[in-house]
């Protein structure tokens, strides 16, 4: 720096030489700030960034505690509650053991008449529920009509909706190819609400006539004493009497298909989910900087040799060879599913890293500070430490934070076609299959596993957006 | 550039040769053979089925067999199609998979391109927020559910119509594409966008948009020949790998828009072991993909002047 | 920072100009993106019609599958079956009430070890040759020979030396078939067959024209092209894996009575929801339902129907050398917790299901009236304290203190892994039988099953024909389909007395026999007969389903037109709506 360049236009010095000695200049009064202190200093000052590191805290306390705290087996079926979404929990009547019905046979109703078309046929008389409606059963008896006799059988029909003015009689629940059996029983997937059943005579060929009769029929939740004690809702059986009341098990989030505790399985879920997405991407992550490193230090024709396998193994078509791995690791009895996604995942990623890993090694090895360092005497320990590993590993960290959110979406998508994790085993993907079928009927069961899906893949982006805004040693100068 | 060429294409069938070998191992070591069925058969008819597709012969013996006959182009018969030649399937089906992918990608690049622009030039003003926060479902939401509810939502839409504007699924018409290509390309397009966006306000900053602003040059000028067409290099080079993610994740749309596409029939043939068609159809992929990756890097060559391809 | 002021003090002009020019890009693209659109329509073809249209005639439906296999000797799946059974025909045909009726024969003699069938004069090939006695010779030889290794080759062994010529013991030409003429068919029989008459309507027993077949050298029933019909439909367009075209084949011999002039497949799709979502757009005209959208259906108000398909699941054990499944004290614990009604009523959830008790169906005819009414099953309530004792004493009897896990071979299907993990969760709960669930795709889980590796397969049968028999020699210890290799000499001699007896009520008693055997013996736990639940445009009538032969039949199907009121229709065809089991 000269004089000159210090003094405005009029000649007079702004700025006067500071008399201090040369070696004073050189200390450094603020305290030196480490590579990891820089790259977490603007870390911090990224909002988005430190909400997804939260975030994906945030999902390994739920994953890994989650557990500990809702104490819901995952694969306990509760089968009074399937597809429930969520809400406060249900309640019910105590009820006395389902005991199977003779049912209703009309030993002196006519015979059956082939010759009698449908269209000559009348709805049954009658029709009445026999004993309380509950969950358990719905009991219907009816009367053959006198007026027009030579029924075949009989079809039941149930709907939620009373059957006027369309005749939409609903779901053809029942069919009995016996005219003198005058009696139904109903049992299929009974649900506490009100039910219109309809019932109408058959010909000897199955055709149905116009006619049917309907009955409106408010079935009650029960439960029986004994299924209370089992499933932990009551301590004995003796202190519950029928008709009293008795709570159900609670489900926050709901019920699957099964009856299982939603909450439950998105936690059990979360750790075949996070497990696959985080120990894949560390595990090839890993496998590739190995081989990079391999690469870039040996150099020369081992080089050439180890990148050029690495390039076949990148035109492998990838979700193709991952199903076909999938396929071939094969899943023994009683297993997972999750090994043979691993494996398959592993063998098919680690080209990436390891190209990436080897070109910044490559590219390191010849930077001038390197070069500078081997001047002023560093040995190869120092050269590591000080300047490889820092320079490598922004990146790999990188690497690492967007292979998560590819891996999760891989498990996701093969458990959507069918070749993902074995059940019973939950994962946000299997879910998320399940999930999508109900999507009009019971959205809980898509839109939770989903969300989850979703925002650990959102939070591992922006964190790794933010990570390399932090890390990268050339953003460093910018900004 | 001839030599490159060359060389690039001599690799090319090395690779192809090398996803050859591996599918033909991986495929005869799966346990279960496509020749299993229902009802079981006798030990005669059995061993007559094998000695029909060659299956009795050493596996050495039958990989250079196949070998042969795919340096000819014949990749077999097909064991579940059991008429139909391994060939043609392809020709069928990768024909309709291929016209999704393109109008996916299609919809994706202008989309991508135009939404980046368009959020840097409003950078952190309202279009911006909002663009980027669809950006963001667009990146974080698996495909599938993207196609499951696309197809809600056209089922809704033509109901609310009184008439069908878009179908339901299958394959045919024009409008029968739209939908299903619009949600391939939803995910590729929110990558895009995003990478137009940092390119856009990378380049912002340039050195040389700095002189052009210094010179004078009107602000449109600056906008269209400097600042667009700059932004769009990276993007440009993306597109490869792109397609290749789209051909292969159309199984997901496939599926659920019933599309008579490779990639649908691909999972049903690994469902039923039909290893002809598995091998073709990786073969064929890992071919095409082969070759796009070749033609993009060429066409790189030609369009930024900064690549030499020796 | 003065960069930054001068970029704001711009900022307002160059947004506009900006955004014309981004806007003037984006139309340039969507006009791009409009000439692409256009070229990819020159490249594909036209759309599709509406389900149904009663001014041609033509039902659109979809399939769940291409036809993998149009040749009748060969073809082992249902589709084909489907598509075979509207475009071909055998000497005998089921009509709308499931019972037999003349197909190429018009007049038969069925012995006790012969029989010998009069051809009708107009049955013609689609080419207009006459049908004869040979085309069927023809065929049955092909498919009974070694050579052509075809899976279904079983079905033809009633036919003398049939067994020896598939086993290659004799040549093809050594089968007991000739033609007395070109119209008249005589066969001898290997023994008495009760139901021989059943299995004629069978896709095994049609004719193949021998000239035709030739001529395709090796191609035959690849194409449309490829084939000759003599069905009431002919193929009309067939394009691999998206759509299989039927119209109406003016050459048959009954086309008078035949009202639909075209059943177009338009779509082939295995994913219920995107088929349910074709119907509701009116894009098909039916579509089955599943658990999950059961509601759906609901709040549109369709009109539901229920079929019986004819198909029964259970639970089969191994009784291999070594198995613990061989003990019948554990596999007596297992049948004690099995509650099937459970089973259909929670986790299946559709209604036409229903809760297995026997391995014998309900629709299959006994003497009289149904097998079951006849001989009813004998039934098991769930008692989890007996089943308890009995798994003590099979861990006695078996020297272990800890029952080891018993391994669940199931298929990768939705059904089959809410059964597997339904059925885990029970013996788990009930008896604390811990289950590995080994869930394979199709061809591993049958070699798993042809190898024998599994202590439990979740496996089905459907019928082949309409008698107790296709269900019953099921278990016999030569049966190759017999997976679990369960050898029991008392109900080998009753499938023996079954099949060789002419006399109902003695071969119905034997049959009773077996599914007491298999109920005592728990040879299997049946869990349920499968049912389905579908809906279908109301304007379409006439649609057969059955559990044995063509399902669904549209041969005698019509299309009504809109607005015309449908019991007039029903009164005009009284017997046509034939719909619920089949019957002989």
């Amino acid at each position: 720096m000269s004089e000159a360049d210090m003094t405005t236009g009029t000649g007079v010095p702004s700025f006067a030489p500071v008399p201090t000695s040369a070696t004073e200049a050189q200390v450094i009064s603020r305290p030196s700030l480490s590579y990891w202190q820089d790259a977490w200093r603007r870390l911090k000052a990224n909002r988005r960034a430190l909400i997804s590191l939260w975030i994906v805290v945030g999902l390994l306390l739920f994953t890994v505690f989650g557990p500990f705290v809702w104490r819901v087996d995952p694969d306990d079926q509760d089968l009074d509650q399937i597809s429930k979404p969520l809400g406060p929990a249900s309640v019910a009547t105590v009820a006395t053991a389902f005991e199977p019905w003779a049912g209703v046979y009309n030993t002196l109703g006519p015979l059956p008449d082939t010759s009698v078309a449908a269209d000559r046929l009348l709805a049954p008389a009658e029709l009445v529920a026999v004993g309380e409606a509950t969950t358990q059963a719905v009991r219907l008896s009816w009367q053959p009509n006198r007026t027009a006799p030579g029924a075949s059988g009989w079809r039941v029909y149930r709907n939620l909706y009373h059957p006027a003015p369309d005749h939409a009689l609903g779901l053809p629940v029942g069919e009995i190819l016996n005219p003198a059996e005058t009696g139904f029983e109903d049992r299929l997937d009974l649900e506490p609400r009100r039910y219109f059943y309809s019932v109408l005579a058959l010909d000897a060929w199955g055709a149905e006539s116009s006619d049917y009769i309907t009955l409106s029929v408010d079935v009650k939740r029960v439960i029986t004493a004994d299924e209370a004690v089992a499933k932990g809702l009551a301590d004995d059986a003796l202190e519950l009497a029928p008709g009293d009341s008795v709570e159900l098990a609670f489900h926050p989030l709901g019920t699957d298909y099964l009856g299982r505790d939603m909450l439950a399985r998105l936690m059990h879920g979360a750790r075949v989910s996070l497990f696959i997405g985080i120990v894949a991407s560390f595990v090839y992550v890993a496998f590739g900087i190995l081989y990079g490193a391999a690469a870039g230090f040996a150099g020369g024709r081992v080089d050439q040799l180890l990148m050029r396998f690495a390039d076949f193994v990148v035109a492998l078509p990838f979700l193709l060879f991952m199903i076909l791995f999938r396929i071939l690791f094969g899943v023994e009895s009683g297993d997972s599913g999750i090994a043979p996604m691993l494996v398959a995942m592993v063998l098919l990623s680690w080209p990436a890293t390891a190209r990436l890993v080897r070109g910044q090694i490559l590219q390191i090895r010849e930077e001038g500070y390197v070069g500078a360092a081997r001047l002023l005497g560093a040995r190869s320990a120092w050269l590591v430490m000080r300047h490889m590993i820092p320079n490598t590993m922004g990146v790999i960290l990188v690497t690492l934070t967007f292979a998560v959110p590819s891996a999760i979406f891989t498990e996701a998508f093969l458990s959507f076609i069918g070749m993902g994790v074995a059940p019973p085993t939950p994962s946000w993907g299997s879910m998320c299959n399940e999930g999508l079928k109900t999507m009009l009927t019971t959205p809980h069961e898509l839109i939770a596993p989903a969300l989850f899906i979703s925002i650990t893949v959102l939070a591992f982006n922006l964190l790794g957006d933010g990570l390399r805004d932090a890390l990268d040693a050339r953003m460093r100068s910018t900004e | 550039m001839g030599r490159y060429i060359l060389r690039r294409l001599v690799q090319g069938v090395i690779t192809v040769w090398f996803i050859a070998t591996a599918t033909f191992f991986a495929m005869h070591n799966v346990p279960g053979d496509p020749l299993q069925s229902d009802k079981a058969v006798s030990a005669e008819i059995r061993a007559n089925l094998e000695a029909r597709y060659g299956l009795d012969k050493p596996l050495m013996e039958q990989y250079f067999i196949y070998l042969a006959n795919m340096a000819q182009g014949d990749f077999g018969i097909s064991f579940t199609q059991q008429n139909r030649e391994v060939n043609d399937i392809i020709a069928e089906h990768f024909r309709i998979s291929a016209a999704l992918g393109i109008l996916a990608i299609a919809f994706a690049a202008l989309g991508g391109i135009l939404w980046g622009a368009l959020t840097a030039l409003y950078r952190n003003r309202l279009p911006d927020i909002v663009i980027m926060l669809l950006v963001i479902l667009g990146i974080s939401v698996p495909g599938f559910v993207f196609a499951g509810l696309g197809q809600l939502g056209v089922v809704n839409l033509n109901a609310a119509l009184g008439f069908t504007l878009f179908p339901v699924g299958g394959w045919g018409t024009v409008s029968h594409m739209i939908v299903p290509a619009l949600v391939l390309g939803l995910g590729t397009m929110a990558f895009l966008t995003r990478l137009m966006r940092s390119s856009m306000l990378e380049i912002a900053n340039a050195d040389f948009l700095r002189t052009a602003r210094a010179k004078g040059l009107p602000a449109n000028r600056i906008f269209r020949k400097h600042q667009l067409r700059n932004a769009i290099l990276p993007v440009v080079t993306v597109l490869g790998p792109s397609i290749a993610a789209i051909t292969t994740g159309g199984f997901v749309v496939e599926l659920v828009f019933a599309i008579p596409g490779l990639g649908r029939y691909f999972v049903q043939a690994v469902q039923q072991s039909d290893y002809t068609v598995i091998m073709g159809t990786t073969v064929f992929y890992g071919a095409f993909l082969v070759f796009m990756v070749i033609v993009v890097d060429i066409i790189y060559g030609f369009v930024d002047p900064r690549v030499r391809l020796e | 920072m003065a960069e930054g002021a001068v970029q704001a003090g711009s900022r307002a002009p160059l947004d506009r100009g900006a955004l014309l020019q981004l806007l003037g890009l984006g139309l340039a693209g969507v006009v791009g993106l409009g000439a692409l659109l256009a070229v990819l329509a020159l490249w594909t073809g036209s759309g599709a019609a509406d389900g149904v249209d009663a001014a041609t005639g033509t039902v659109t439906l979809a399939l769940s599958e291409e036809p993998p296999q149009l040749d009748a000797t060969r073809t082992t799946d249902q589709v084909s079956g489907r598509i075979l059974g509207h475009v071909m025909e055998g000497l005998l045909r089921y009509d709308a009430r499931n019972r037999l009726v003349p197909g190429v024969a018009e007049s038969w003699e069925i012995g006790e070890t012969s029989a010998s069938f009069r051809l009708r004069a107009d049955a013609v090939w689609s080419n207009g040759e006459p049908i004869t006695a040979h085309d069927f010779i023809f065929a049955w030889r092909k498919a009974l020979d070694p050579a052509n290794a075809s899976q279904y080759a079983f079905i033809l062994y009633p036919l003398k030396n049939g067994e020896a010529i598939n086993r290659g013991q004799l040549p093809p030409s050594a089968l007991a078939a000739r033609a007395d003429g070109d119209r008249t068919l005589v066969v001898e029989l290997e023994r008495p067959v009760p139901y021989f008459a059943k299995l004629l309507a069978f896709p095994t027993y049609f004719p193949i024209n021998e000239t035709f077949y030739r001529s395709r050298e090796g191609r035959y029933a690849a194409d449309a092209e490829d084939l000759l019909y003599n069905g009431p439909f002919t193929i009309a367009r067939w394009v691999h894996g998206a759509s299989v075209r039927l119209e109406k084949n003016q050459r048959y011999w009954n086309a008078d009575a035949i009202r639909l002039n075209a059943i177009d497949y338009a779509y082939i799709t295995s994913d219920a929801n995107a088929s349910l979502n074709f119907y509701k757009d009116g894009k098909i005209a039916m579509t089955g339902l599943n658990s999950e959208n059961l509601r759906d259906a609901l709040q549109n108000r369709w009109n539901i129907r229920r079929f019986t398909d004819g198909s029964v699941f259970f639970m089969e054990f191994n009784y291999r050398e070594g198995r613990l499944t061989r003990n019948w004290h554990l596999r007596r614990a297992m049948q004690l917790v099995n509650d099937p009604a459970e089973l259909v009523y929670k986790v299946i959830k559709v209604p036409g299901n229903l809760p297995g008790a026997s391995l014998f169906p309900v629709w299959l005819k006994g003497v009289r009236g149904y097998f079951r009414q006849e001989y009813p099953a004998p039934t098991t309530r769930v008692n989890e304290a007996e089943a308890r004792r009995h798994l003590q004493l099979a861990k006695e009897q078996l020297g272990l203190t800890e029952m080891p896990p018993l391994v669940m071979l199931t298929g990768d299907s939705d059904s089959a892994n809410k059964q597997s993990e339904y059925y885990q969760n029970v013996f788990k709960r009930r008896l604390g039988l811990d289950i590995k669930i080994d869930r394979q795709i199709f061809k591993q889980r049958l070699a798993k099953m042809t190898s024998g590796e599994f202590d439990i397969v979740m496996a089905g049968w459907g019928p082949d024909y309409d008698d107790p028999m296709t269900f019953g020699d099921l278990f016999a210890s030569w049966n190759e389909n017999n997976r679990g290799r369960y050898a029991n000499a008392e109900l080998d001699a009753a499938v023996d007395t079954a099949r060789s007896s002419m006399d109902p009520k003695v071969r119905m008693d034997a049959m009773a026999e077996v599914q007491r055997i298999l109920h005592e013996d728990a040879v299997v736990l049946v869990n349920y007969e499968r049912g389905s639940v579908y809906v279908a445009n109301p304007q379409l009538k006439g649609v057969v389903r059955r559990a044995v032969g063509t399902d669904p039949d549209f041969t005698h199907a019509w299309i009504e037109a809109p607005g015309q009121p449908s019991d007039l229709a029903a009164t005009e065809h009284p017997s046509a709506e034939a719909e619920g089991h089949a019957g002989g």
